[in-house]
Parts: structure tokens; C-alpha cells; sequence
């Protein structure tokens, strides 16, 4: 298919752009396969590049012959066009929806993409499977690489390498895999260095309502706990929705067959859930009225700081029970391509320091989000702005940015990155030109050739002159387990991404600027001092033996 | 001291809000002046002293199988829940308490017994420090338009301002007391700032006794006056700042509001923000969702809803907001009042000079602003602050609205203030302590009463002594001479958790960006000192060819050196001598005092160039301590 049909009108002269506090801009407008282009034409403009895959939705309004369309991006920003001419209002408005909801994924801009730099690190290579388990096996050597799932036929949501305890075969996996929905049978997620106690996570077992129960998924999860010791198992659900999941097929441990673990129940909402939670939250920040009663009801309403508690809580929960009761842990939910990775790379973030570097944030994200199968494609198609029916959309991603966001902002130092890291990565998601977050899992990944046809987000990213940008100044490494606090008084609305748009960042940004400044002065200064009295000293050692004869 | 049934009780539980484990054992001193516990384990000894002007409420509660329990409520948002083990003990220190919080006359309290080591003289500075004349000066008054009128110096035109006014020059001495009869309790419209570069005014007064229909022509000769001491503006705004249906309920008791038709040239408009009651009953409910147990964040978000407050602190804001605006603007005079004009006019007026003027964001300048606004005009902090056993229904939560609103605006502006969060805190702490002079009595008169400048201390210079603790390291002069426009948008108004969550530590982010920044200016100042030094000796020796200075210039924005030594400090009553095992500090009224968060103390000028010899870096504290509330 060329893109060149669903261009009805590839450029229109006179267009004018709003966009809130930020002067407007009249020029050219040009649709591109991928792109809305505005442009000035003038030097030292800022033009606009739009990526149609950041399209949530847009409206068209007339007055007169003067049309406006309003773009609501997945991003959260909302921009105006006001485009003179009924029929090329129409024309735009038609073309930018049919290019911004094209099904195809092989359509989309990242393979198209070609990189204007030169890729000294390629990004797909970074975090292979097999490198992780080379630090594991530097501490512990319980467990094994498994290749069962090598062509993604026992859990197409798996990666082809799995690390799973040593003395559980193959064969023993796959009667597992079978027990677990989606065949996410227990696989490590986290070793506890400093206990030896570890994180696994899972899909939910199929008991049913028969309470079916299969030995070799017992075996395997018992296979992870020391003698005479007992473990937690974490289901991220309230027990009256498993209870009902089992109606489904689905269910829990029963305490029977699992006599060495106790389960707790959490309650983390469902996806379809969070959606609307964020629809709402969106529409409530988006709101210019002056009523401060309707803001907060608003806010109330929308459940997403509640959502943003229950998650960092279970998290803390996970945590707790692996640093402080120096227990194994079993975290799970429905699917267990959601909640239980929040929770578990939450867990890790707590626990270990190497997760607040920037390298080590991206090894979480690709460990526990990318290779561990959390839908993206699915996930991130829609945003807070879609008018259609969310199929399986859900800020599941976006969620857990803003629970690491919450720890960074209570612990400000002991992170080597900074928010606009996190901002980043939510961009990403929605819309790139990378292809990091297409497709739903690694099987899916490997099927769309991408990190042949593609560049990696982390390509890009790990350049220095990027990366420079998401540093935290204030970072020193800190290597302590860092709890947070979630009562609510800690918990505060992520503004950088929830009225991002709906505020003049010029204050904050010179703040910031301010105390980059501060940081480097000083780092400057003791560099000065200490190089001048290294020569004073030097100086002093060499006439010291003219001073003592 | 006669009121100290039991001066030491042993064994007595302090209550953690949020686990039983972590409650400690330890001894509970009263003293003439503090309750302190001290909570001793085998190697560290933390203290907890609370200044007994900061107790709010002493409440004994039910029985139970562990102990007599004792809750106090402090003024500055602290609560200790004490558990003994013996009713008689809880009964004696909760009637000496009783005694002590809630002293019958001025003389009981705490700033007519301390005494910062200061003589006559140093008293005598310490009074003159701020001075509200010099203020007037500043603005650019005597000028052709504005004088400084002594109409008032006997108090006996308006017993409640100040001895010295601004008035418009063209307003005849009958016009003055024409309006000032027409005024609520004698409060004359007169000025509250000026500003220079429009040459608009903002003026303040109470109600007019207009009731249902009389008029008072010297008063609108006033208004007339001000309007034409502004050559910019062909009209003034009058602002009520209090709800119509409250403005006009007061005209059936023969006050009210000014009718338009009686005045040339005004507009007039109502602000809507409520009385004295609704706000403290607000602040009580904020309380209590402050401190309730385990709140889910709906219980949460509904209470602070529900509490009103964040709705109050934007009716103020948007209140200073549109007085900035018609100034800087429309260039136009506003007059404000509300119904006496000492709380919410005050509220209002000082956030609009706080917009309009950036000196009133310096560390100096906040003092300028609260002498001239609320302690000069009459703002009665005795009666708002429950100084004395007095009418609890006096009470009210005014002046905290109003650091409030500017703690608001350092979040929306952080490069603006030369203060940090410490110093809208500690000007609170002090409010309540009356351990200095500044905030006792209700007007100046009544002060002058007092003999509160012979008698008391100020607590300006104790501030400025420390001011490095208050400094906000991320101030840019250079940014000062703008207007600020805040965005009154609901969603930019935060939930103040370091004030009314302040004792809650576990609440607050376990590092701080602020204490991190000020750690790094305390290091540059010594880091530059020793720079300085060693590029002497560097020349000295040949090393460097010839003197330099400091490697920039940066440190002038920060610079601390002018900063006097800290004093020592005083106890100022012997009747805690028994505890002193030679580490008592005084840190401040009601300040906590525990070994794990000793502040690093900013090295004096004595800190000295001997540091030469090693590098000198403070380590920036990281949390050692882990905080769970999650389960």
C-alpha cells in the first residue's frame, strides 16, 4: 500500500497553530506517511513534527470556510489547527485519521526510520538473557538457563531463554507451563544478593473450580526455598476476584498443596480498569474551571493516585517480605503480564541499586517488561483521548513510571537518571521511531524482524550526548534498600506528565537550570582547590630537601 | 512554676502513630516553660521538647489495659500521645498542663522570661530593626501624592492602627476623621503600598457604617482622594474581600458595603472569601484528615475535599491576584476591606505587595511585610492565636493561611524567594511560641501597653542570626524585578504536607533536595575561602603568577560570609538543670531534638582557614533510616 493514497491533501498554505503558552505559528502545513509537518518557512522557528502514531483522536470544527481540527495526542498534549478552506480541512482531518489508525505494524515509522546518527552500541544486542544469567551465576549456582521455550511453544508470551531453579527438568516445565495460564509457568524475576532469597513470577494457576493441582508446578516453586524455610506468594488480586477466576478456569495456590507458602491477596485493578481511571484523570487535569471542590472530586474520581498506592504498596509488600522476613517470594496475577510485572520491577527498584542507574533501569524494562511479554502494542495503541471502545489499551507502562517517579521524587539522590527519563520512556510507548516497543512479546518481536528492520530505542538513548540529558545531578550512588512512604500525603500527581501541558514550565525550568548550576560550580570549585593544593604539596615535597639537610 | 504538680514522671510510653513497636520508654519532664521527653536507650538519648504556648489541647483519653493515655495537640501540628502507667501520674501532669498552656495573664508568658543574652542596647536594635517608616520611605513616600500623616499618634483616632499612616496628601484633616467615624471601629482607609512605577495604591480600611442607606460625604471625599492621588487611573477599585451574602447580612447591623452611587468613580467587586469560623473550622477538619490512621487516598482526597481548605487558600490567592493585576495592569488604586479589616484585608494586601514587590520575597523583606501588614495594622494575634486562656470562637487559623499562600507561590516561583520552606515554617513556630515579643498583644497600642519592647525581645534579629538555615539556594536576584502571575488554576494548589504533616517525618521525601543544595552552598562558601587562601600561598610560592581571585563570581549571589556567629544560647530557666548531662541544646521552641537528625550546623565565620589543610566535604546525608508503612 502506498501512503500517497491516504494523503488526500499533502500540504496547505496558511495554516495556523495553537498550542497552550507558546506563541502561534502560521505556516505550511505538509502531511508526510508519517508525519504532520508545520512549518514557518522562517529561520529560527520551531517547526512541528508530528508522528501520526501519536494521534489519540482529533476533532473538526467549522466557522465558516475556516476550518480547525483539534489533534488530542497519546502524549496528552492537545494542539489546534486552524486550516483555511472547508475542503482541505476535511481532506487533512480524513487523511490524518486513516494514516494515525493503520493496523498493519510494519507501517509504522520505525521501519521506516533511518537514524541520523551513527549507532556505536546497537541497543537489541544490550540485554541478552544470557548475560544476566552470567551475574546470577556468579552468586548462586541453583539455577539453570532452560531452553525449552525455544520456538515459543510452551508460553508464546515467554522469551526463548528462561531461568528457572536447576533441578527441574525441561519436562517438568511444560507440565508446569500447562498448569498456568498462558503457559507463564514460575520463572526467576529477581536474586536477592544480600539473602539469597528470590522474586519469581508466574501467570495464575488453573485450578478451576475442581481445584485441579499438578505436582510439578509445587515442585518447581518448592525447588526455590531452603530447607525448613517457607515463602510468600503474592497474588496481586483481591481474593474475591480470584475466587471468581476460577469460574474461568483460572484460580490459586491452594493452602493444601502448597503447604510452605502463604498467600497474600493485594488489589491491584485490571487493565480495562486503569484505562478509564486514566481517561478520567486526563479530563480532570484538562478542566480550566475554578472550582477547586470539582478538582479534587475530580481527582478522587478518577482513582489513579489510588491506583498509584495499591500498586507502590504491593511492591513495598514484595520487598518486605524479601529483605526483612528473608523470604522467597511468588508474585502473580491474572495473566501475569501486568500487575506482576508492576510489582515485581517495583520490588527490584526498592531492593536493588543497580535498577536506579540508567543502564540498569533500561535492563529492568527490557528484563521485566520487554522480554517478560508485557503486551505494549496492545497497551499503548490508545491513550487517555480515544473515543472508541478500549479493546485491551491500559496504562499498565505508564502506571509504573509514575510509582518510580513517586520513589525518585522521595528519594532524589539515590537515582541516576531523572524524571525527564521517565517522560521519555512514556513517549516512547506510544509513539517512536524506534522499534523497541512494537509487538507484544519477544515472539512477536522476533517474528517482525526488528532488530534487523528497526533501530532500538537504547541505540539512541545510550549515546552520550543523550544521555547527558536524562542524568540526575544530584545522583551519588546509594546502596541501601530505599522504602518508600505511601501514605497518601507522599503521594503526589505526576505533573510532570499530567500538566505538562497545562502549565508554563519556564519557572521550573530555570529552577532546574539553577541547581544544575549550583551542583557544577561546586564540583568545579573542589576540583580547583584540590588540583592547587596537589601542586602546593608537590612543591613543598621538593623543596623539603633543601630544607633538611 | 506553683503550677508544676509533678516536675518528672518515669516509664512513660511515647505512642509512634503508625506501629506499636517502634513506641518508645522514656521520662517526661515538666519545666516552667516545656514538657520534655527524654527517651534514653543504651547509646543514644533523643529529646523532645515542646514549648507549652505550642500546646493546643491536652485531652485524657479512656483507660485502657496498657496505661492512663494522655493526647496533646500542639498549635504547630505536632501531637504526642503519651501513655503512663499510673492514673495519678497522667492526672497531675495533665492538671499542670492544663495550668500551664493556657496562662490567664500576659505577664505568664515565655518572651517576659527569656532573655537571648542581649543588653539594653542590643534590645533596643534588636526593636528597631524593621521599621515600618523606613518602608514607607522605600515606596518613594513623602512624594507629591502620599504623606506620612502622625493624625493617629496618640491612637485615638483608630485605636487599633498604627501611630504613623500614609494618607493622601489632598485628604483635609476633617475629610481623615470624617471617614474614620464612618468607618468600623475608627479604620480609616489609609495606604497599605505604593507603587512606583504605575504610582497605583493599594489602600486598606474596614466596612462602612453604611447599613441600609446612609452615607458619610468626608468618607467619600476619601475614597475621592485616593483616587485622584493616582493620576493614572480615572477610577479605584473597592474591594470586599468577604462574601456578598456575609456584606450584606452586616448592613442590617448598620455596616456593609459601599454603594456605588454614593462614590464617584469606584468599582466596586466582592472577593468571596469566608469569615474567621469557617476557617478555623476548615483547619480542623484538614486535621483530621491529617492524622488519620491509614487513610486510603479516597479517604484522603475526599477529606481534604470536604475540609474546604485548599478552597479557602485559593479564594486568598485569587484575592491578592486580582489586587496585583489592577495595579500592575490597569495601573489602578484598589481599597480593600472586609469587615474589621485585620484578617482577611491583611491576607489580602500583604500577598498582593508580595506579587507586585520583589523585596518583599527576601529573607528581610517578609519581616518588613508582617510588621507592616499584620503586626502594625492591627492584626489581633493574641485573640487568632489563643496566645491566653481566651474565647476559643477568637481563634483562627488567619495568619497560617497567609504562609500558606506564600508557601503556594514558592512552588509555582522557586527561584523567586530568597527564602526556603525552614523559614515560613519557623516564622509559624514563632507565632505560637510568644518566646519573643513580636506577636503578643492584638495592636500596637495594646504593645505600647505592654511595654513589650522593654520587657521582650524581638525575633527579627534571632532570624536574620540564622538566616543561612532559611536561605533558598535556588534564588536569582536577577529574576526579582518581575510582577509574579501565578496560576490560580485548582490543580496547582498543593496539600502543604511540611506544615501540617511536619512531625510526620516518615511522610516527607527521605532526602531532601533543599537540605542537599544548602549543604552544597555551605561547602562553596568554604571551598572558595580556602581557594582564596591557597592561591595566596600559591603566589607566595611561585605556583600561580599573580593573584587572582575567586575563580567567579558566583558566590556573590550566596554569599554568607557577612553572616554574624551563631550566639550561644541561653536556657533561660534553671528549672531543667537536673536534665542537662552537659548535651542539652536549645534549638527553638518545641524543637526535636534526637541524635539521628542533627542538621549539619553551617560552619561560623571561626571555621577557619586551618581547614586548609584537608579538603573539606560534608557528606550529604543519605536515609538511613527505612520508613514502611505500607503493610
Amino acid at each position: 500500500m502506498e501512503f500517497a493514497e491516504l494523503i488526500k491533501t499533502p500540504r496547505v498554505d496558511g495554516v495556523i497553530l495553537h498550542r497552550p503558552f507558546m506563541p502561534t505559528v502560521e505556516g505550511t502545513l505538509c502531511l508526510t506517511g508519517h508525519h504532520i509537518i508545520l512549518s514557518s518557512r522562517q529561520d529560527n522557528t520551531e517547526e512541528l513534527w508530528l508522528l501520526h502514531a501519536n494521534i489519540d483522536s482529533i476533532e473538526k470544527r467549522f466557522v465558516g470556510s475556516l476550518g480547525t481540527i483539534i489533534v488530542k495526542c497519546k502524549d496528552l498534549r492537545v494542539i489546534q489547527l486552524d486550516i483555511p478552506g472547508m475542503e482541505e480541512c476535511l481532506n487533512i482531518a480524513s487523511s490524518v485519521e486513516a494514516l494515525s489508525t493503520l493496523d498493519s505494524v510494519s507501517l509504522m515509522y520505525p521501519f521506516f526510520y533511518r537514524p541520523l546518527f551513527e549507532v556505536i552500541e546497537d541497543g537489541w544486542q544490550l540485554f541478552v538473557p544470557e548475560e544476566a544469567f552470567k551475574d546470577l551465576e556468579s552468586m548462586t549456582d541453583e539455577w539453570r538457563l532452560s531452553e525449552v521455550n525455544k520456538d515459543f511453544s510452551v508460553c508464546p508470551s515467554y522469551p526463548s531463554l528462561l531461568t528457572v531453579p536447576k533441578d527441574i527438568d525441561d519436562e517438568s516445565l511444560i507440565k508446569a507451563a500447562s498448569f498456568r495460564h498462558g503457559g507463564r509457568f514460575p520463572v526467576l524475576s529477581y536474586y536477592h544478593k544480600k539473602n539469597g532469597m528470590v522474586m519469581m513470577r508466574a501467570a495464575q494457576p488453573l485450578t478451576g473450580t475442581n481445584g485441579r493441582r499438578c505436582k510439578e508446578d509445587e515442585k518447581l516453586i518448592n525447588a526455590t526455598l531452603c530447607a525448613g524455610k517457607r515463602g510468600y506468594i503474592i497474588d496481586t488480586r483481591t481474593i474475591a476476584v480470584a475466587q471468581q477466576a476460577k469460574a474461568r478456569g483460572g484460580g490459586f495456590e491452594q493452602e493444601a498443596n502448597y503447604p510452605q507458602w502463604r498467600r497474600i491477596h493485594k488489589a491491584i485493578e485490571r487493565s480495562n480498569i486503569l484505562q478509564e481511571s486514566l481517561i478520567k484523570l486526563v479530563e480532570a487535569c484538562n478542566d480550566q474551571s475554578h472550582n477547586m471542590d470539582r478538582w479534587l472530586s475530580k481527582l478522587e474520581a478518577s482513582n489513579w493516585q489510588s491506583h498509584v498506592k495499591e500498586i507502590l504498596t504491593t511492591a513495598c509488600l514484595a520487598a518486605q517480605c524479601i529483605d526483612r522476613e528473608g523470604a522467597s517470594v511468588l508474585v502473580h496475577g491474572s495473566e501475569g503480564t501486568d500487575s506482576t510485572l508492576q510489582v515485581t520491577s517495583l520490588a527490584q527498584i526498592i531492593l536493588d541499586p543497580a535498577c536506579r542507574t540508567i543502564r540498569g533501569f533500561e535492563a529492568l524494562i527490557e528484563r521485566e517488561w520487554l522480554q517478560a511479554g508485557h503486551p505494549f502494542q496492545q497497551r499503548c495503541a490508545q491513550s487517555a483521548y480515544s473515543n472508541g471502545k478500549p479493546r485491551s489499551e491500559a496504562p499498565v507502562f505508564l502506571l509504573f513510571l509514575d510509582c518510580v517517579w513517586q520513589i525518585l521524587r522521595q528519594f532524589p539522590c539515590s537515582f541516576q537518571f531523572s524524571e525527564s527519563f521517565l517522560i521519555m520512556l512514556f513517549e516512547h510507548t506510544y509513539a517512536s521511531q524506534f522499534g523497541t516497543f512494537l509487538g507484544n512479546s519477544v515472539a512477536e518481536r522476533a517474528k517482525l524482524q526488528l532488530s534487523h528492520k528497526t533501530v532500538s530505542l537504547w541505540s539512541w538513548v545510550n549515546r552520550p550526548q543523550e544521555l547527558e540529558r536524562y542524568l540526575n545531578p544530584l545522583y551519588e550512588a546509594n546502596n541501601l534498600v530505599i522504602w518508600p512512604s505511601v501514605a497518601p500525603q507522599s503521594l503526589l500527581l505526576w505533573e510532570g506528565v499530567f500538566l505538562r501541558w497545562n502549565r508554563s514550565t519556564k519557572c521550573l525550568d530555570e529552577a532546574y537550570q539553577e541547581m544544575v548550576h549550583i551542583i557544577e560550580y561546586n564540583k568545579e570549585l573542589q576540583n580547583k582547590v584540590n588540583s592547587l593544593r596537589r601542586q602546593l604539596a608537590q612543591l613543598e615535597t621538593e623543596d623539603s630537601p633543601l630544607q633538611t639537610p | 512554676m506553683e503550677h508544676i504538680i509533678t516536675p518528672k514522671v518515669e516509664n512513660v510510653k511515647l505512642l509512634n502513630r503508625y506501629t506499636e513497636k517502634k513506641s518508645a520508654l522514656g521520662t517526661l519532664y515538666l519545666t516552667a516553660t516545656h514538657l520534655i521527653y527524654v527517651e534514653q536507650t543504651s547509646n543514644t538519648r533523643k529529646e523532645t521538647w515542646v514549648l507549652h504556648h505550642h500546646i493546643l489541647s491536652v485531652e485524657k483519653l479512656l483507660l485502657t489495659a496498657s496505661g492512663c493515655p494522655l493526647l496533646i495537640r500542639c498549635k504547630t501540628f505536632q501531637h504526642l500521645h503519651l501513655l503512663f502507667q499510673k492514673e495519678r501520674d497522667c492526672q497531675d501532669v495533665y492538671q499542670s498542663l492544663l495550668r500551664l498552656f493556657q496562662p490567664v495573664k500576659e505577664e505568664e508568658l515565655y518572651a517576659f522570661l527569656y532573655n537571648p543574652h542581649q543588653n539594653e542596647e542590643e534590645r533596643r536594635r534588636g526593636w528597631e530593626l524593621i521599621s515600618v517608616v523606613n518602608d514607607f520611605n522605600r515606596m518613594g513616600l513623602s512624594n507629591d501624592y502620599w504623606e506620612i500623616s502622625h493624625i493617629n499618634k496618640n491612637f485615638e483616632m483608630c485605636s487599633t492602627y498604627p501611630s504613623i499612616l500614609g494618607l493622601p496628601k489632598s485628604a483635609s484633616v476633617a475629610t481623615v476623621t470624617g471617614s474614620a467615624k464612618f468607618r468600623s471601629r475608627g479604620r480609616l482607609p489609609v495606604l497599605s503600598y505604593y507603587h512606583k512605577d504605575t504610582k497605583a495604591a493599594i489602600c486598606r480600611c474596614s466596612q462602612p457604617l453604611s447599613g441600609l442607606n446612609s452615607r458619610c460625604v468626608e468618607d467619600e471625599q476619601m475614597l475621592q482622594a485616593i483616587s485622584q492621588a493616582n493620576p493614572n487611573s480615572p477610577f479605584i477599585y473597592v474591594v470586599d474581600t468577604r462574601p456578598k451574602l456575609n456584606a450584606m447580612a452586616n448592613r442590617a447591623a448598620g455596616k456593609g458595603y459601599e454603594n456605588e452611587d454614593n462614590y464617584s468613580n469606584i468599582r466596586f467587586q466582592f472577593q468571596g472569601i469566608e469569615n474567621i469560623h469557617v476557617m478555623r473550622s476548615s483547619l480542623q477538619k484538614l486535621l483530621e484528615v491529617c492524622s488519620m490512621k491509614s487513610p486510603s487516598m479516597s479517604d484522603y482526597l475526599t477529606g481534604l475535599e470536604n475540609s474546604g481548605w485548599l478552597r479557602h487558600i485559593k479564594s486568598v490567592m485569587d484575592a491578592g491576584v486580582f489586587l496585583a493585576k489592577a495595579v500592575c495592569e490597569e495601573r489602578a488604586s484598589v481599597l480593600v476591606h472586609c469587615s474589621d479589616g485585620w484578617d482577611r484585608t491583611a491576607q489580602v494586601c500583604s500577598l498582593a505587595c508580595l506579587l507586585l514587590d520583589p523585596y518583599y520575597r527576601t529573607i528581610k523583606g517578609l519581616m518588613v511585610l508582617i510588621e507592616k501588614e499584620w503586626i502594625s495594622f492591627g492584626h489581633k494575634f493574641s485573640h487568632r492565636c489563643g496566645h491566653l486562656d481566651s474565647d476559643p470562637k477568637e481563634a483562627s487559623p488567619v495568619f497560617t493561611q497567609f504562609l500558606e499562600c506564600v508557601w503556594q507561590l514558592s512552588q509555582q516561583f522557586p527561584c523567586v524567594f530568597e527564602f526556603n520552606e525552614h523559614y515560613l515554617i519557623e516564622i509559624h513556630d514563632q507565632v505560637y511560641a510568644c518566646q519573643y515579643g513580636n506577636f503578643i498583644g492584638n495592636c500596637q497600642k495594646e504593645r505600647l501597653d505592654m511595654r513589650l519592647h522593654e520587657k521582650t525581645f524581638s525575633l527579627w534579629p534571632h532570624l536574620l542570626e540564622n538566616q543561612h538555615q532559611y536561605r533558598n539556594p535556588l534564588y536569582r536576584r536577577s529574576l526579582e524585578s518581575t510582577v509574579l502571575r501565578p496560576s490560580t488554576l485548582p490543580l496547582h494548589f498543593k496539600f502543604w504536607c511540611g506544615m501540617y504533616n511536619h512531625y510526620d517525618r516518615g511522610m516527607h521525601p527521605k532526602q531532601s533536595v533543599l537540605d542537599t543544595l544548602l549543604t552544597l552552598t555551605q561547602r562553596q562558601v568554604e571551598g572558595e575561602r580556602t581557594m582564596t587562601e591557597l592561591q595566596r600561598l600559591a603566589v607566595a610560592d611561585g605556583v600561580l603568577p599573580d593573584p587572582a581571585g575567586p575563580i567567579n563570581t558566583h558566590a556573590d549571589q550566596n554569599n554568607q560570609s557577612e553572616k554574624m556567629p551563631a550566639p550561644p544560647v541561653v536556657q533561660s530557666n534553671g528549672s531543667c538543670a537536673p536534665l542537662i548531662n552537659g548535651n542539652v541544646k536549645e534549638v527553638g521552641p518545641g524543637a526535636e531534638n534526637s541524635n539521628q537528625e542533627d542538621r549539619e550546623e553551617p560552619a561560623a565565620n571561626e571555621h577557619d582557614l586551618s581547614s586548609k589543610d584537608k579538603p573539606v566535604f560534608v557528606e550529604t546525608e543519605h536515609s538511613k533510616e527505612e520508613v514502611q508503612e505500607s503493610s
